[in-house]
């Protein structure tokens, strides 16, 4: 098997490439997605491959392009639309929670809304308290879709073509600061399995529960503790909804302990559901209570070193993984 | 390249060309007021440009440029009264000047420092919203307000042409008719947003034209001539304080500069029309104006550069002088009383940091 080395970036571009080549019902659109390529670069050179009818630069309307996708979805057709950042896509969300995610059920499954949404979450690049939010544990929230954060190049380019193939709406959060990550890929582009977690790393002692932009410090923290003997085994959530429960609950049979690591705001997290979750399904594996490590429960600042001190750290996963007695 | 409106589709102006079209004049502006809309443009330019520099030195952070849009800041904000308000977009970051702020605040507000939250009530100039366009229902809603408290204060909202898409300008304008607001909806329209040309925005002919849609009127000026737009915001502001409700201001120049520090225009932008509107840039014009009518001598446009100068290099000694801030900043203001939860996680920080 040939493998390429891809940036982030570069796999979610080629993942995009691949599925205007070989289906001519997808099509891009989204602010600055043409000449710019798009916010964060993604799309750059699509548009003089595939021209302006398939990457499209959209007015400055958050709820017109979302809701037209969702209009070319019923009609056929396979958009991608691409939101700048996850705090902007609020501007579409009645048109995601009570029309995206409705109409199959609305419709006694008559209508299909095969749509896919990316967009930047998440903070780490200075960019303050009205740009850098993780609230995809939001579109986790809601029954009709899907929601994937691809932690690697791997899932960013397979994880939308697996969407892609997807009948109902699915959203994909890709974390902002991972764009530059690179990762070796299998050189042909395919869907990835988006219905279970995936272990990144093996250990006994204690499970660290993750996904997107927190795989990195998981395994950073992994080492850390390595060196003081402690054994953790990492897990990437991938699919934040429907949550797959069972990888966690393997996990859990050998290590007994787990520390849940989500950049969203502790309360009603993803890391909550996790965790109610493990005490519904899991309860009796537990040696010790579940630990969160979150971010602060405030408005993302601005200054670097305040960012850093409200965001998870490989600092404070390490600090909760050692309050525990193993 | 893609197309652009043209500039030219009946935009008002006052400042001539020097050459076949004649300077016009506005009434009432003193020769004093016109240095004063002078001072205020320099101060603009000196801001920002030193701005790109701090930026590129590490000194302030990402930058949204507002080159060659001073004109447009300056002129509306002159037909203002101090206790008249103002809501910037992020494109006016530096409009508090204009009435005082000082320059280390607005470039501490660039560094992420505690010390550049103006207070928004002692400079009536809002806080910046970074999603596009949510600020103008504030507006509306805030002069409504004023007009139900009997105050005789209006607001001037500044937003951008790309902004004209968003949901809650079209709801906001829609608002402020209904409700006669006192409120003067000021559209920057710098031609792009980021990397998408009007032309790519809105199939309508001008933006002003979408005035008649929301029941108010809709004037264009050119962004470029500092008396003009002065001149159609001080009428605004006439219509607004007469209880004759909102005016919607197209301001139409062009954007000769990157969107902000971290763009690259090469990618997308019109070269030709970019060095047109620099080789024609506002505050160049005004002073050949000023000139033309002898009311600006070399001495006095430098003694005016050399007076902005030095409180930019003031301004940022003092915003650098400021000690970062403490880390418990990071838990302060959420709430006007914080729950008991922010306690343990400001423990939790402390520890961590070993503070
Ligand atoms: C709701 C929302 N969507 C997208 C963005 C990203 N964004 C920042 S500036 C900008 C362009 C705005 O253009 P315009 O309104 O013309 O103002 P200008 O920057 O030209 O002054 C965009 C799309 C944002 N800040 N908010
Ligand atoms: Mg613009």
């Amino acid at each position: 098997m040939s493998t390429v080395t891809l940036t982030y970036r570069e796999a979610s571009r080629a993942g995009i490439r691949h599925a205007l080549a070989t289906d001519e019902r997808v099509f891009l659109m989204g602010e600055d997605v043409g000449a710019y390529g798009g916010a964060f670069a993604v799309s750059m050179s699509l548009l003089e491959e595939f021209g302006p009818e398939r990457v499209r630069n959209t007015p400055l309307s958050e709820s017109a392009f979302v809701g037209a996708g969702i209009g070319a979805a019923l009609n056929g057709m396979r958009p991608i639309v691409e939101v700048m950042t996850i705090n902007f896509s609020l501007l579409a969300l009645d048109q995601i929670v009570n029309n995206a995610a409705t109409l199959r059920y609305m419709s006694g499954g008559q209508l299909s809304v095969p749509l896919v949404v990316r967009m930047a979450t998440g903070a780490g690049r200075q960019l303050a308290a009205q740009h850098a939010h993780s609230l995809e544990v939001w579109y986790a929230h809601i029954p009709g879709v899907r929601a994937l954060a691809p932690a690697t190049p791997e899932d960013a380019r397979g994880m939308l073509l697996a969407a892609l193939d997807d009948p109902d709406p699915v959203f994909i959060f890709e974390h902002a600061t991972l764009y530059p990550l690179e990762g070796e890929l299998e050189e042909t582009p395919h869907a990835v399995d988006i219905d279970h977690a995936a272990v990144r790393r093996g250990g006994d002692d204690v499970t660290l529960v993750t996904y997107g932009g927190s795989l990195g410090k998981c395994l950073q923290a992994a080492e850390t503790l390595a060196a003081d003997g402690i054994d953790a085994e990492v897990i990437d959530l991938r699919t934040l909804r429907p949550l797959d429960t069972e990888t966690i609950l393997a996990s859990l049979a050998k290590t007994h302990r787990l520390v849940i690591v989500d950049e969203g705001w502790k309360t009603g997290s993803l890391a909550a559901e996790v965790s109610a979750q493990i005490m519904e399904r899991g309860f009796d594996l537990l040696d010790w209570p579940v630990r969160r490590v979150c971010t602060a429960e405030v408005p993302i600042p601005y200054a670097k070193h305040l960012e850093e001190a409200a965001l998870p750290s490989t600092e404070r996963i390490v600090h909760a993984v050692k309050e525990m007695a193993f | 390249m893609s197309q652009v409106l043209p500039a030219e589709r009946g935009l008002r102006r006052v400042i001539g060309d020097g050459a076949s079209v004649p300077d016009g004049q506005v009434d009432g502006l003193s020769a004093d007021d016109l240095l004063a809309l002078y001072r205020g443009l320099v101060l603009l330019r000196t801001y920002d440009e030193r701005s790109v520099v701090y930026h590129r030195q590490g000194r302030i952070g990402t930058y949204a440029i507002f080159w060659n849009h001073e004109a447009m800041q300056v002129g509306s904000a002159f037909a203002l009264e101090r206790r008249d308000w103002i809501f910037p977009s992020y494109r006016e970051s530096a409009i508090g000047l204009l009435r005082g702020m000082p320059v280390a605040t607005v470039l501490q507000w660039w560094r992420g420092h505690p010390a550049g939250w103006w207070n928004p009530l002692d400079w009536n100039v809002a806080s910046i919203c970074v999603p596009i366009g949510t600020h103008v229902p504030h507006a509306v809603g805030f002069a409504w307000g004023a007009k139900l408290r009997g105050e005789d204060r209006v607001a001037l909202v500044m937003f951008g042409d790309g902004a004209t898409s968003e949901g809650s300008v079209h709801e906001g304008m829609t608002f402020a008719g209904v409700t006669k607001a006192p409120v003067i909806l000021f559209c920057n329209n710098n031609q792009w947003a980021i990397s998408t040309p009007v032309s790519e925005q809105t199939a309508a002919p001008t933006l002003a034209e979408k005035a008649i849609g929301y029941g108010m009127p809709g004037v264009r000026v050119d962004g470029g001539d500092v008396l003009a737009v002065y001149e159609a915001t001080r009428e605004a502001v006439a219509r607004a304080r007469a209880g004759d409700g909102p005016t919607f201001i197209e301001a139409v120049t062009y954007r000769a500069a990157p969107h902000a520090t971290a763009d690259d225009p090469s990618l997308y932008i019109d070269e030709e029309r970019v060095a047109e509107a620099r080789e024609n840039e506002c505050v160049g014009r005004f002073a050949r104006y000023l000139e033309r009518a002898g009311l600006l001598s070399e001495d006095v446009a430098a003694e005016i550069k050399d007076d902005a100068l030095a409180r930019l290099r003031e301004g940022i000694a003092e915003a650098e002088a400021e000690p970062p801030a403490d880390p418990a900043l990071v838990f302060d203001y959420a709430y006007a009383s914080p729950p008991p939860g922010l306690a343990d996680d400001l423990a939790e920080l402390r520890r961590i940091l070993g503070r």
